[in-house]
């Protein structure tokens, strides 16, 4: 039994916002209410913390099977659990793809064994992710997928994305597209703008994205099927979802922390610049916040990324797509948009939990009976990134040394507390 | 107070004076190229790392007969003879040449942004020759040097520019330098090839569809190599582009009388300059190679003999 006492309830299904305890018990949420007492339970004080619903993050790389020198599921989890989240769904991109369900049940097994954050799989939509066949996808559901994609790059052609979205919402399952055009991506490493002339960087042009997005949501409405849009960075996607929503079709999309913080303007000679999608426009990032706070954006999800130090230690053409995120992500949220004021604390709790729960098709909430997946954070705690303390095997973040307010305190997963932050004096 | 350079990585981020400094530091070379004897010992026992990731002819043989002449060493580095093609990183590789401690090293690499990245890890000066599409700097300041002989100084003239700017270090650079100087520079090309966001990488650029109006009253012209390696876009036909874009005596009579012809070479006759203008009385191509070599010898004098190197890593052990 754990008892976390004295926090702000935070839950968004249940609009809660009350100073409550939170008593947890086998594995459920046993009961809330104010001065609950436990004599048996071990006792967290949440005083000044903020009390939510387990963070899911709707998109990471965990690297295993096949790149375990960039990550494991392990230490993937381990840094997750520290960035606040009680489960991550990891895109199925790996070597092998996960396209089958011994891959899926490999992962699955191994999420078990490593003990700590819950680790929801993503099957990949066709074989290998190559564009042809499609995946053994109702297998793979069985064996534990939530969803489908062929993430690292778009479901390859229109015809294949119909018949991915019949077949998927015969099974209930989402299909999270990551949108480019690639004869317009071309070998591109950044935005194209004058940044990308300036740097004699290859461009990519923002079209890339809008383009598929916008070939997705006919998809979507012609199936009338579930879309979701990963990693979304761009004005004109944006535009194609909120259309998408108001004429009822089932579309949602994400943003990741390093697209409303860095724009195309921050890139430089440094690899940990180096992203897909890359980092937009200023106008593109002021336009992802206003979707942000008006509903239009459903969840913030990390893209979270490891490339080995000698793999992203190259020339920036040569470099792999991507940066770690897990650790950053509740902090940027803050310092980014709940501080400026530009999002109240609710929202950003709901982005980080009924938000991607709503794109999985499940309920995530702080009422008696529910998993005991608890994340508890603060709105000030002073801290300073530094990658090179992250439990991840990578250290490929552009947020390497920069100083916060605001970060996660303590993740609890099925009752168990998988990370709590030491407060030091130091701290 | 000027400020030493510590590198040579672009123009963009040298001031006036330090370019003015250079120029004028690469005078006394320009004279001394038609000296019967052409060694000097100024940079007698120190060495010079030449590494070329990419196929370079000319500005190779520039930097090291610059080095040559300058009394130092080199050691070369080319790409088709290194380990790089049994799958050494960048880094790997160029920390292998300063473990062979050489005083100075000369880069030239596909990747725009390689010499910067090297300088960040490396305890000795870069010279960036030539970077992907980002910059070409030595290439700037003979071009400048060249101008500024011919006609008096840099300050006020009409530059036009043509052909694949887009794809040119060399133009970036000498749009970098001269602007610095207030320079008007005309951009004209095939539109792909000229995108609007050239505009906004420096003061007083404009973009111009027809050669015919970005000739009109230019001081000097720019002819680019048409860098068939390096266009990542589907290539325009040759006939189109000489039919709109070459540099052509008849062409050339709408810019001012006396308005140089200027070419990075190598060049493609036939292809973006006509033979009589490459042979013309206003082409400046050889006097550019000849600049070069003055340019590269300021520089190395400047970056490698200037100061007292850093003692090398080993010596506080010595003293144990």
């Amino acid at each position: 039994m754990l008892l976390i006492k004295n926090g702000r309830v935070l839950d968004p299904a249940s609009k809660t916002d009350a100073t409550q305890d939170v008593l947890l018990d086998g594995g459920r949420i046993a009961k809330t209410g104010v001065n609950l007492a436990a004599p048996d339970a071990e006792v967290f004080d949440a005083s000044g913390m903020i009390v939510a619903p387990g963070f899911v993050d709707l998109h990471c790389h965990l690297r295993e099977p096949g790149q375990e020198l960039s990550e494991t599921i392990e230490t993937g989890t381990r840094a997750a659990a520290r960035g606040g989240f009680t489960a991550v769904c990891c895109m199925p991109n790996t070597q092998p793809v996960n396209d089958n369900a011994s891959i899926t049940r490999g992962i699955v097994e191994r999420a078990a064994a490593a003990g700590g954050v819950r680790v929801w799989p993503i099957g990949a939509a066709s074989i290998g992710s190559k564009g042809e066949a499609l995946a053994e996808i109702a297998a793979m559901k069985d064996a534990g997928i939530v969803a489908v994609s062929d993430d690292g790059k778009p479901v390859a052609t229109a015809r294949l994305m119909r018949q991915v979205m019949d077949y998927c919402n015969t099974l209930g399952l989402p299909v999270i597209d990551h949108c480019e055009d690639p004869s317009l991506f071309a070998g591109g490493v950044m935005r194209e703008g004058p940044r990308s002339i300036r740097l004699g960087l290859k461009g990519i042009p923002a079209e890339s994205e809008s383009i598929c997005a916008g070939r997705d949501v006919e998809i979507a409405a012609l199936t009338r099927s579930r879309l979701h849009i990963a990693h979304m960075s761009t004005t004109a996607a944006l535009e194609h979802v909120r259309l998408a929503k108001r004429i009822g079709l089932r579309v949602t999309c994400e943003v990741t922390p390093h697209h409303f913080t860095l724009c195309d303007e921050d890139v430089r000679y440094d690899t940990n610049y180096k992203m897909n999608p890359p980092l937009a426009s200023r106008a593109d990032v002021s336009a992802l916040i206003v979707g942000i706070a008006d509903g239009n954006v459903d969840a913030i999800a990390t893209d979270h990324a490891p490339h080995h130090p000698a793999s992203k230690d190259v020339e920036f053409d040569r470099a792999p797509f991507g940066i770690i995120g897990f650790e950053t992500a509740i902090a940027l949220t803050l310092g980014e948009l709940v501080h400026p004021g530009k999002i109240s604390l609710m929202r950003m709790v709901e982005l980080f939990t009924t938000g991607p729960a709503r794109v999985l098709g499940i309920e995530r909430k702080i009422a008696a009976g529910e998993p005991a997946d608890i994340t508890i954070f603060s709105t000030h705690h002073p801290w300073t990134y530094h990658a090179v303390e992250s439990p991840s095997k990578s250290r490929n973040s552009p947020f390497d040394g920069r100083t916060f307010q605001g970060a996660p305190m303590a993740t609890v997963v099925n009752g168990h507390v998988v990370y709590r932050r030491e407060q030091t004096a130091a701290a | 107070m000027l400020q030493r350079l510590e590198h040579l990585l672009g123009i963009e981020d040298l001031t006036r004076e330090q370019i003015t400094f250079i120029l004028d530091q690469a005078k006394p070379f320009q004279e001394f190229q038609r000296h019967p004897l052409k060694k000097l010992a100024t940079l007698r026992g120190k060495t010079v790392a030449i590494a070329f990731f990419e196929s370079s002819t000319r500005t190779r043989i520039s930097f090291t007969t610059a080095a040559a002449r300058l009394g130092a060493d080199t050691m070369n580095l080319q790409a088709e003879s290194s380990s790089l093609k049994k799958g050494e990183s960048l880094l790997d590789t160029v920390r292998t040449l300063e473990a062979m401690r050489p005083d100075g090293i000369v880069i030239r690499h596909s990747s725009s942004g390689a010499p910067e990245f090297i300088a960040r890890r490396l305890g000795m000066p870069v010279v960036n020759a030539g970077d992907g599409t980002h910059e070409h700097p030595t290439q700037a300041l003979l071009d400048a040097l060249t101008i500024r002989d011919r006609k008096g100084k840099l300050e006020g003239w009409n530059l036009t520019i043509l052909g694949d700017i887009l794809h040119s270090r060399v133009a970036r650079s000498n749009i970098h330098l001269l602007s610095k100087f207030g320079v008007r520079i005309t951009l004209c090309g095939p539109a792909m090839w000229v995108p609007r966001e050239l505009e906004t990488l420096a003061p007083n650029i404009r973009r111009v569809a027809r050669v015919e109006e970005a000739l009109d009253g230019a001081d000097a012209i720019i002819a680019l190599r048409v860098q068939t390696e390096r266009l990542h876009e589907p290539a325009l036909a040759a006939e189109e582009y000489i039919l709109r874009y070459q540099l052509t005596p008849q062409r050339l009579k709408l810019a001012r009388p006396d308005a140089l012809v200027l070419h990075p070479g190598p060049m493609i006759r036939g292809l973006e300059i006509d033979d009589a203008v490459a042979d013309g009385p206003q082409s400046c191509v050889l006097e550019q190679v000849t600049n070069g070599l003055a340019i590269r010898m300021a520089l190395l004098y400047h970056l490698v003999g200037g100061a007292p190197v850093e003692p090398p890593a080993d010596k506080p052990q010595a003293k144990e």
